[in-house]
């Protein structure tokens, strides 16, 4: 049987939701005989691959590297899977989404120094005006919230997944 | 004198009613589960979150079951594909208006709004996050009011008026500007007819209102009570 290709993807999050996913304990196992992780901050591939099968995607949108991520990532994703609140709703990033970002980089890296206080220019990506859940800028097939969602939500999500069943895991998911 | 009986269906259920009572109350008398978040059980109902719509045969609306009170003969359905669609709808504006970060809420856990997304299976919002820039008053010594997690449900308002008597709370301003305030506009603090008897906090469904001191998933809420206390006679101011 064809291995199913599975990615993950982490945006703007605090690789909570990569915890949780790791959390499957030996339910990695099962998930490794019917999937190839192809992509994401578990493996070394270095490029997004073409063909995806399911993407799992940590974080919200806020820089104008994630943008082009996530959309790259669509293209080339058959299912794309919000995971975790701020892939979904925006959350903890989305709190700064008041705040004018040349104010907000003054505050952090200008006020909030003591020392090199200067605003980063070289090398970071430039961040979007706001931090927005995926769905404002791309498709998503699957919602899966929760901060972080817990494992046996994770596995059973991917699990049925894999095995090509609509996700029935809904029923147990909330956001917070 | 007596009131008078009435008959009515509720999801084609034959079911007696007493004039005066509202759908909900016949239809929860009679085991039906209608979500509601702006009703607690002993204060007024204002019909403000619109969650309890249900259909009544004749009636080209959908009606608050909260507010409209049964009639003889009423044929009443309290769940079908297009409540439930309705419903989540207003549930997932609710959370799109205003800044309800669940992860990091002082209610996270014991939240009604919160529960009743899973209950609903709200999992995404459809709706473009509003993120409007919304203060936290916290002049007051045992109490806090995050405006940014306040659905408007008017709890407050009403526990403080009808059992407290005080008459601290109010709505002020219009649509998306509407928001909670004490006396006459002022901090909370400062509001004189505040007896800091903590009924609002207790009342409140969300973590808009609560006691200060409490970390991410600590504060719980015992609205149970507060239905309790207004349940008993003469407590009405």
């Amino acid at each position: 049987m064809k291995k199913i290709k599975l990615a993950t993807v982490w945006l703007d999050g605090c690789a909570g939701c990569h915890m949780s996913l790791l959390d499957i304990d030996a339910g990695i196992l099962t998930v490794a005989q019917k999937a190839d992780i192809v992509y994401g901050p578990l493996v070394d591939a270095q490029e997004f691959p073409d063909e995806v099968d399911v993407t799992l995607v940590e974080g919200a949108v806020s820089s104008q590297e994630d943008l082009h991520k996530i959309q790259k990532i669509r293209q080339c994703t058959r299912t794309l899977v919000s995971l975790g609140d701020c892939a979904v709703t925006g959350n903890v990033p989305a709190m700064r989404n008041t705040i004018p970002v040349p104010k907000l980089l003054q505050r952090i890296y200008v006020e909030g120094v003591q020392e090199n206080k200067s605003v980063p220019v070289d090398r970071v990506p430039p961040l979007l005006k706001q931090a927005r859940p995926l769905r404002d800028y791309v498709k998503v097939d699957l919602h899966v919230p929760g901060c972080p969602p817990s494992a046996q939500a994770i596995l059973a999500v991917v699990s049925d997944l894999l095995d090509g069943r609509n996700p029935e895991a809904n029923a147990k998911l909330k956001f917070g | 004198m007596t009131q008078k009986k009435l008959s009515v269906r509720i999801d084609g259920e034959l079911v007696n009613a007493t004039e005066g009572q509202s759908i909900l109350q016949v239809a929860r008398a009679a085991g039906k589960y209608i979500p509601t978040l702006c009703y607690l059980e002993g204060l007024s109902s204002v019909g403000a979150c619109r969650l309890c719509i249900v259909e009544v045969s004749g009636s080209g609306r959908l009606l608050p079951a909260c507010t409209t009170p049964v009639q003889d003969g009423m044929s009443v359905t309290t769940n079908s594909p297009k409540l439930a669609r309705y419903r989540r709808i207003t549930l997932e504006l609710l959370f799109a208006e205003r800044n309800h970060t669940c992860s990091v809420c002082v209610s996270n856990g014991n939240c009604e709004l919160q529960a009743m997304a899973k209950t609903l299976g709200v999992t995404s919002i459809r709706y473009p996050h509003n993120f409007p820039k919304l203060p936290v008053d916290l002049s007051h010594t045992r109490y806090v009011l995050d405006h940014n997690r306040c659905i408007l449900c008017t709890r407050c308002v009403r526990v403080c008026a009808e059992v407290e008597g005080a008459h601290v709370w109010a709505v002020t301003a219009r649509g998306i500007q509407s928001k909670i305030v004490s006396d006459l506009n002022q901090q909370w603090g400062e509001a004189s007819n505040c007896t800091s008897c903590g009924k609002c906090v207790q009342a409140c469904p969300t973590g808009a209102l609560a006691e200060k001191g409490f970390a991410v998933e600590e504060m719980t809420k015992r609205s149970d009570h507060i239905s309790m206390i207004a349940g008993r006679k003469g407590v009405h101011a």
